[in-house]
């Protein structure tokens, strides 16, 4: 299977410190990449990198055989990304559907995809014209996810879409990824929680201090817990 | 598939916030009894409104480019002044039709006289934005330098090209005088002012609530790092802002000139104060707050002024300390900066 997003190389700074440390990964084409590691490990680094947020100080980082590495934010994104923030990031002034309206680039919003999100999120439905900011964490997620899948993208970038969500909403959350990906899709996702990503990904990479220690199939990590515990360590006790 | 809507909290209803819009309405009918003539109290209204509504047209770029883009322009009056003295090159050389005792006439050369004033301000803050400020955006102290220095530069300029002697700009014909209604009199200026602040107002609002680009601005103001993942370039969308900023800075500053009948290279400086003070009373890049901030600002000083004469020299400041009393970021405070 060809990479849709290859990295080589890849060190980011910030400031004057040094986060990513020749970070060098492929995500496969069509299906979910999950990213794991300790808090600090460089994640949401290596997310905001790839989208061009934090710009690499060296090395490329290759879309559809396209370096992207020395684009701008908006370009990268015009491209066929799709980023959901750690912090979610929905425009809490703007009502549900203003926040989806923005996010649709290309054109009117499609009301058959619309339906399409309103199957995994009837929340959005329900509160259509209220303003984000009066939304639940649990349904500020599911609008900042909504508008990064409410066009068409070749790869999303989500960065702990779980984080301190009820299990219903988490549940509803892998039922959305699952049905993403079948539609074609390619997804790199940062998760803490081992048993959500277990469930979702196919392949795994794992960070730790800024560099990738580890990558392979999802389904061998999870059978390995010796592995487990010597790439996760403490966050797969925290998080489990 | 997992049905959320049983999984999710009734949403509380989203509180709208009426009491700074009703604040210049408390305000004006508390001053009512102080005042104790009905026409003084109205005159006394109606002007505030006026003042208030060229304060906006100032302001209202100020507050865009301050909650948008997180610019600290102290070189907005430029613009002002620029804007001012634009117009007399239209208005000066056809005084004939200025002083026509016709109102269509006296408009066909206001119109121009406010639209070459727009464009020329519009196309200063082209410039301002690229020369002065792309070097220092996210560096507050440099912005306050470089654009105070614009504005020196901008006033000295005027002096240069004008002469250091303050230009008389009498009001067109048909815009001298006043209403009379009953024993109140209303300046027909002030309500042209009215009108046109209204207008601006509402086609502001219009934009921001009913087009793609509004949106953009709105969002930008909250999350510009968002708007750019979404794939759109804020840059470009700062530029028109501050482009649009200050064409309106100079078009409030062509009507305030026919207000005082005059034109002067510091007109701009003197008024940024009260601009800057009307921005921060609204809540930085608050459209709606920026409208109340001005309106509130002229009613203090015109009902202060009135009731006690020596106390007008500190209402604004007054009037800023109080609102942040009671709203530290403003009456509707937007931006999270």
């Amino acid at each position: 299977m060809t990479d849709l997003l290859t990295l080589a190389g890849v060190n980011t700074h910030i400031g004057r410190y040094h986060i990513l440390h020749g970070v060098d990964f492929g995500v496969p084409e069509g299906q979910t990449t999950m990213l794991l590691g300790r808090n600090g490990a460089g994640k949401t680094t290596t997310l905001r990198t790839i989208i061009g947020l934090w710009p690499a100080s060296s090395g490329q980082i290759t879309l559809a055989g396209q370096r992207i590495e020395a684009n701008a934010t908006p370009d990268i994104a015009r491209l066929g990304i799709g980023y959901v923030p750690e912090s979610m990031a929905v425009f809490s002034d703007l009502t549900v559907k203003e926040n989806l309206v923005l996010a649709a680039r290309d054109g009117p919003l499609d009301d058959s995809r619309l339906e399409w999100i309103f199957g995994f999120f009837p929340a959005l439905r329900r509160f259509w014209l209220s303003r984000a900011g009066s939304l639940s964490g649990g349904q500020k997620q599911m609008l900042s996810i909504a508008r990064a899948i409410v066009e068409p993208r070749k790869l999303l970038l989500i960065d702990e879409p779980t984080k301190g969500l009820a299990p219903a909403i988490v549940a509803a959350l892998i039922e959305c990824f699952a049905e993403i990906k079948r539609r074609g899709a390619t997804i790199l996702l940062v998760e803490q929680n081992f048993r959500v990503a277990q469930e979702i990904g196919d392949t795994v990479l794992v960070m730790d201090n800024g560099k990738i220690v580890h990558r392979g199939d999802m389904a061998e990590l999870a059978n390995d817990s010796a592995a487990q515990e010597r790439l996760l360590g403490l966050s797969l006790e925290a998080h489990q | 598939m997992t049905d959320l809507a049983a999984t999710t909290d009734p949403l509380p209803k989203p509180k709208r916030d009426f009491l700074p819009a009703l604040l210049p309405v408390i305000l004006a009918l508390a001053m009512a009894p102080l005042i104790g003539s009905g026409s003084s109290w109205v005159t006394l209204t109606v002007a505030s409104l006026a003042m208030g509504m060229m304060i906006f047209i100032m302001a209202s770029g100020l507050t865009l480019v301050f909650g948008l883009m997180d610019v600290l322009n102290f070189g907005h009056g430029a613009f002002i002044a620029v804007g001012a003295y634009v117009a007399t090159l239209v208005l000066l050389p056809l005084a004939g039709w200025v002083q026509a005792d016709s109102l269509l006439v006296n408009l066909a050369v206001l119109a121009p006289a406010a639209l070459l004033a727009m464009a020329v301000s519009g196309a200063l803050g082209l410039v301002f934005e690229r020369v002065l400020i792309l070097p220092v955006y996210g560096q507050h102290l440099k912005q306050i330098l470089m654009t105070t220095g614009g504005l020196i530069v901008a006033e000295q300029a005027l002096y240069a090209l004008w002469g250091p002697q303050i230009i008389p700009l009498p009001l067109p014909t048909s815009l001298r005088g006043s209403f009379i209604i009953g024993d109140v009199a209303i300046a027909k200026y002030r309500l042209l002012a009215m009108l046109v602040g209204l207008v601006v107002f509402l086609a502001v609002q219009l934009v921001l609530n009913r087009t793609k680009i509004g949106l953009l601005i709105r969002a930008g103001v909250e999350n510009r790092e968002m708007v750019e993942a979404l794939g759109y370039r804020i840059r470009q969308l700062f530029l028109g802002v501050f482009m649009v900023g200050s064409a309106l800075a100079g078009l409030g500053g062509i009507m305030w000139a026919l207000y005082r009948e005059q034109v002067h290279a510091s007109m701009g400086n003197d008024l940024t104060v009260l601009i800057f003070i009307v921005v921060i009373i609204g809540g930085l890049g608050s459209i709606g707050g920026c409208f109340i901030g001005a309106l509130l600002v002229a009613m203090v000083a015109n009902y202060g002024g009135f009731l006690v004469p020596k106390l007008a020299l500190v209402s604004n400041i007054l009037l800023m300390v109080a609102v942040l009393m009671w709203r530290p970021r403003g009456l509707y405070a937007v931006t999270s900066r």
